[in-house]
């Protein structure tokens, strides 16, 4: 199918995908926010939103939260004791591609700045630490464009911890790595699990050229460390009204 | 990490016999070397040495008789002693449900669907064919991955992101295709249904409006994709424009030159 030529002739770049499934080139910018449960991105990707949406910027926000469609399978699949790290981890691609086609992709092509709360890199380190082969899983998430910026909030496993009891959510079963047999006790294999993926997160901060950000500190210092990060991508930029997707 | 490919020897082609010998070879060195008899990925918590039995694949267009050759082979095998479990694609209970709804609605897009149906393999994989295998039971699926990757690349992934996708799928033991000419499938889908399949005539890809030109061309782009893989996964092909009971005795003659060798094998 022919792609329509792009509305806003700012700087472009070709969309990578399975070998060419959409060959053109997209204008907006790509904000990743990376880190573990608790660890604050959430509340910082909407404090940039906030800002952006202010000055006037045409924003767009996602998250990683799975579809309707897959949670009702993951659910089914966990009452059988069917899934198995490989088809939990293509699930989630499959979820996640779904999330693409739909809300990352377009938004980029019509030139907004995409605010995205996790992005591939989550799938890296979750299914890294489940034992799928890291290049595998790579490769499955081969049509995802690169971002612009990615912003990883590191934070030691028990103050992200701490952060998730306040907020009196329940931990989820597969948020706490039960299915890898960590541990008997839910909170103890939450810890484990996390810490598994800390050290993914570690190891891809350096390979996938994160700007690391130490989240301990206050909220105000962070959002201010995020937005002269993102002031630079915003060059030429243009503004006009805002779209807000996904809260 | 670029996916394993394998060349076939010249000449081999033709003469089947040598041809699995070879393919069987191939893998064994691979589990020797590697560890592992799949397309180069683990698969994680699969000792892939504990896997005793058989895999067989039939691939071949709808209406290439697969599901009858299947049905006969299974009969053949289960008289000769074997344990024979029959699969194939779009029969697990963890997405088919989910799978047939995104089909209706026509909703997601290729690379989507291209996932959607990964998680329905490697549900049935894991759940399925390699319990099986692992019982030493001959497994006889009804299409395999190929089908899939040919779907997907027909819808504009590239080969190398699908061989790489079902990396972790297990190399069958043998991988029959039946090759029937699109005139013959044409007819065998007027007798059967009265009228050609929406899917089966690739009307999703908007090539032509016109199913009946719509079915040719998806037919002769699957056929470019299935040539590519017999040249690089050493598919045995059967000639299938021919009565089912023909096809059979072809069948079943590359089955059992596979066991025989098998059987050889554990004697030595």
């Amino acid at each position: 199918m022919p792609a329509p030529r792009d509305p806003v002739p700012t700087p472009a770049r070709p969309v990578p995908s399975p070998g060419g499934l959409r060959s053109s080139h997209y204008p907006g910018r790509l904000i990743v926010f990376e880190g573990l449960d608790g660890s604050g991105k959430s509340t910082q990707a909407h404090l940039l939103l906030k800002w952006l949406s202010s000055r006037g910027y045409r924003a767009f926000f996602t998250e990683w939260n799975s579809s309707d469609l897959v949670s009702s399978i993951i659910r089914r699949g966990k009452k059988k004791n069917l899934l198995t790290p490989t088809t939990f981890s293509l699930l989630h691609a499959t979820d996640f591609a779904d999330r693409f086609e739909r809300h990352i992709l377009p938004p980029l092509r019509a030139g907004y700045v995409v605010i995205c709360d996790r992005y591939v890199y989550t799938a890296y380190a979750r299914d890294a630490a489940r034992g799928c082969d890291p290049d595998w899983v790579r490769n499955l998430y081969a049509f995802a464009v690169p971002p612009d910026k990615t912003f990883y909030f590191r934070v030691p496993v028990e103050t992200a911890h701490k952060r998730k009891e306040a907020s009196r959510l329940r931990i989820k079963y597969y948020e706490a790595g039960m299915d890898m047999n960590l541990s008997h006790d839910l909170t103890e294999s939450y810890l484990r699990f996390q810490g598994l993926l800390k050290r993914q997160y570690d190891v891809l901060a350096r390979t996938e050229g994160f700007q690391i950000i130490e989240a301990e500190q206050d909220i105000e210092a962070l959002q201010r460390e995020v937005r002269s990060a993102v002031r630079p991508l915003l060059g030429g930029f243009p503004k006009e009204e805002v779209l807000v997707h996904g809260t | 990490m670029a996916p394993r490919k394998e060349e076939t020897p010249s000449g081999a082609k033709k003469r089947d016999g040598r041809l699995f010998a070879w393919h069987r070879r191939e893998s064994r060195n691979k589990v020797e070397k590697l560890g592992f008899n799949n397309y180069g990925t683990r698969l994680p918590g699969i000792a892939p040495e504990s896997l005793r039995g058989h895999l067989i694949v039939i691939e071949g267009a709808d209406g290439s008789g697969r599901t009858t050759e299947c049905a006969m082979l299974k009969e053949y095998l289960e008289v000769q002693g074997h344990a024979v479990l029959e699969t194939g694609l779009r029969r697990s209970n963890l997405v088919s449900e989910q799978i047939d709804q995104a089909k209706q609605g026509h909703v997601l897009g290729a690379t989507t669907m291209a996932l959607f149906y990964a998680v329905d393999f490697a549900d049935q994989l894991e759940n399925k064919i390699v319990p099986a295998l692992a019982a030493g039971s001959i497994v006889l699926s009804d299409r395999y991955i190929f089908t899939l990757m040919a779907r997907a690349v027909v819808r504009g992934a590239s080969r190398q992101w699908a061989q790489h996708l079902y990396g972790f799928a297990i190399r069958p033991d043998m991988t029959i295709l039946l090759e029937t000419r699109p005139e013959i499938l044409l007819h065998r889908a007027f007798g059967r249904y009265g009228s050609l399949d929406y899917w089966e005539s690739g009307m999703d890809l908007g090539i032509s409006r016109d199913r009946f030109e719509s079915f040719f061309r998806y037919q002769s782009l699957l056929k470019t994709e299935f040539d590519w893989m017999t040249k690089t996964y050493g598919f045995v092909k059967v000639n299938a424009n021919r009565t089912p009971m023909e096809v059979h005795r072809d069948v079943r003659s590359s089955v059992q030159r596979l066991l025989e060798g098998a059987r050889l094998e554990t004697f030595r």
